[in-house]
């Protein structure tokens, strides 16, 4: 179904020496920095080298558009604007007219469409300023069905050539979509591109579900589900939305799943005679091992991108505090130190920061801190924040908010990890407990 | 389990008056229906022996104080009063939600309800209930009474519910 079969194909190589160029010119964006003048760029709609292309060949110029706007990172140059157009792929590029409306960087690009549903996009970048292209002209195949995935990595590769960072466009998330009434919500799992498009219903409403957790390859996702009337974890594969429950002890309860690197091990909380603690289970052989034996509680577990260690929550200090310990169970060593509570970390996909939630003088906050707890930083607050996921190249995160009162609801949010670009993902009802997949494939 | 997809929820129906909803637990907090369905009469709340009794006359809930799962005074007697008449209608089994107000993140809700629901389990079998008659469950922050996001809602909603259940053991 979205199995879109990809290739990547050079086009042609006059490009030289672009490396230099995307290193040393202008058309350069480090993120680390402090505040951001977002680059202006400019697209104009692709061109469609066949009949059937032409439709497909705008859409996807926008979504590239949309997905280069939407980081925060990048302005766009209105067509109105435009001096000389880009009528052929091969022409050569007028630098002058594109440089005098102050576009730093042009993408152009071609869509062919065979008419049976398989269609072709290439397109190339170039450094105005520096009079020169930007890496290599690229190509895509892929199906019509498919065209946003192509447009996605379209804008992958843009955004990774100005920035020099891995990109997070050809992702999806999956969420717990929410309607009716505050008591009594119905939860349905879904997934979306990571843009909202594109949304298909997993499970239906007729049980609670609560945070799904995708695997390190994107195809299965780790759940909690109330179908037995009780909290129990599942796992469900994407693409044939075939589930199975988690076999356990009977009379114990089961949360917060989460997938170990390997994809074969789902740490989680398991709770009996009132007490939760964390434990592993392999998914193939069912073995189940225990991390933790404390009267206190221990939950939303996750691992570190080595698969080495577990960054969890516990208020075995009289609060909810973070901890970082081996993989395999053992010592813990407490991380989190200021003002408040802290819950729900996630262990960066870089490795060298956890995001969590903060709970401090009747606010909540997304934050993220180093894993020795160092440089603490928040980046939102309101009513109610929590839940945040990780894009896969480590530089958003999106999370729930959920609005107060009696017609509170919740929806997703995404904000950078400077804290800026806080905006709203729209969906349709409500929202909550996204999982930002990797990169696909 | 599948003897909960038949549970009833003998709901207060006059206590607290809030929602009235569908669902499969739902109705222990809202209540608005009959018992019907239930495999069981609920009776009149005259009838110190019936389900109802249980329900509007002892209270089948308890309430709990912000992160706190421990009994109060004021829920020692409702407990005292459930444990009495669960040791006088032995063919009753119960279910004993933990719930939790907004104010905290998921996971730790989950948590945090289980040992609700477990603390009045143990009460109940300290007075004398057979622990194999009692289950208990954690809806977290998933199932408000009240919607409001003010202290007035969220005591009411820092809950233990004790809902019957027909039928043996499990």
């Amino acid at each position: 179904m979205r199995a879109v079969f990809l290739f990547l194909a050079m086009v042609l190589s006059l490009a030289i020496g672009t490396a230099s160029v995307a290193q040393d010119g202008p058309l350069r964006i480090e993120i680390t920095d402090g505040v951001i003048e977002p680059l202006p760029f400019a697209v104009p709609a692709f061109q469609a080298e066949s009949a059937q292309a032409g439709q497909l060949a705008a859409d996807i110029s926008r979504v590239v558009a949309a997905d280069l706007t939407g980081t925060g990172l990048f302005r766009e140059i209105s067509s109105d604007a435009f001096i000389s157009n880009v009528s052929n792929f091969a022409s050569p590029v007028q630098y002058a007219d594109w440089k005098a409306i102050n576009a730093q960087a042009l993408i152009t690009g071609a869509v062919n469409a065979d008419g049976q549903g398989n269609i072709n996009v290439k397109f190339r970048v170039y450094d105005v300023f520096s009079g020169a292209e930007l890496g290599n002209g690229l190509q895509f195949a892929g199906t019509a069905d498919g065209w946003r995935r192509m447009a996605h990595k379209v804008a992958d590769e843009v955004y990774s050539r100005i920035t020099g960072e891995g990109a997070y466009f050809d992702s999806r998330v999956v969420y717990v979509s929410e309607t009716g009434p505050k008591n009594d919500r119905k939860k349905r799992l879904a997934i979306m591109d990571y843009d909202g498009a594109n949304v298909q219903y997993l499970t239906d409403s007729s049980a609670i579900v609560l945070a799904p957790r995708f695997s390190p390859d994107g195809n299965r996702v780790l759940y909690t589900s109330y179908e037995t009337g009780f909290p129990r974890i599942y796992v469900l594969d994407v693409n044939n939305v075939g589930r199975r429950a988690i076999d356990l002890p009977s009379g114990t309860m089961s949360f917060a799943p989460r997938f170990a690197p390997d994809g074969q091990t789902a740490v989680f909380s398991l709770t009996t005679g009132g007490n939760t603690d964390l434990y592993t289970v392999n998914l193939a052989s069912g073995n189940l091992s225990r991390l933790t034996s404390a009267p206190s509680i221990e939950t939303a577990p996750s691992y570190s991108p080595d698969g080495s260690r577990i960054v969890f929550e516990s208020d075995r200090s009289g609060n909810q505090q973070l901890y970082v310990m081996p993989a395999t169970g053992g010592d813990a060593t407490r991380i989190s130190f200021g003002a408040g509570r802290y819950g729900t970390p996630v262990w960066s996909p870089r490795g060298d920061l956890v995001a969590f939630t903060k709970q401090n003088k009747g606010r909540f906050h997304i934050g993220v801190m180093r894993l020795d707890g160092s440089e603490e930083r928040l980046l939102t607050a309101s009513f109610l924040d929590e839940g945040p996921t990780w894009s896969p190249n480590g530089r958003v995160i999106m999370f729930t908010r959920e609005t107060q009162g009696a017609a509170g609801a919740p929806s997703l949010y995404s904000v950078d990890i400077s804290g800026r670009n806080l905006k709203p993902l729209r969906t349709e009802g409500g929202a909550s407990d996204p999982s930002w997949s990797p990169l696909q494939r | 389990m599948n003897r909960l997809k038949i549970a009833v929820l003998i709901g207060a129906a006059f206590a607290l008056g809030a929602c009235t909803n569908a669902g499969r637990f739902d109705d222990a907090d809202g209540f608005g229906a009959d018992g019907a369905g239930a495999g069981f009469d609920v009776g009149s709340a005259q009838d110190p022996n019936s389900p109802a009794y249980f329900a509007q006359t002892i209270g089948d809930r308890v309430l709990f104080a912000v992160d706190q799962s421990s009994i109060s005074s004021e829920a020692q007697s409702v407990l005292a009063g459930q444990a009495s008449w669960l040791n006088n209608n032995p063919e009753f089994t119960a279910v004993i939600e933990g719930h939790a107000d907004e104010q905290g993140t998921r996971e730790y809700n989950l948590a945090l309800g289980a040992r609700r629901a477990n603390a009045v389990q143990e009460y109940l079998v300290s007075q004398g209930v057979a622990g194999t008659r009692l289950r208990t469950v954690t809806f977290g922050k998933e199932r408000p009474l009240e919607i409001c996001s003010e202290e007035s809602c969220y005591a009411k909603n820092r809950r233990a519910v004790t809902i019957l259940t027909a039928g043996g053991t499990s």
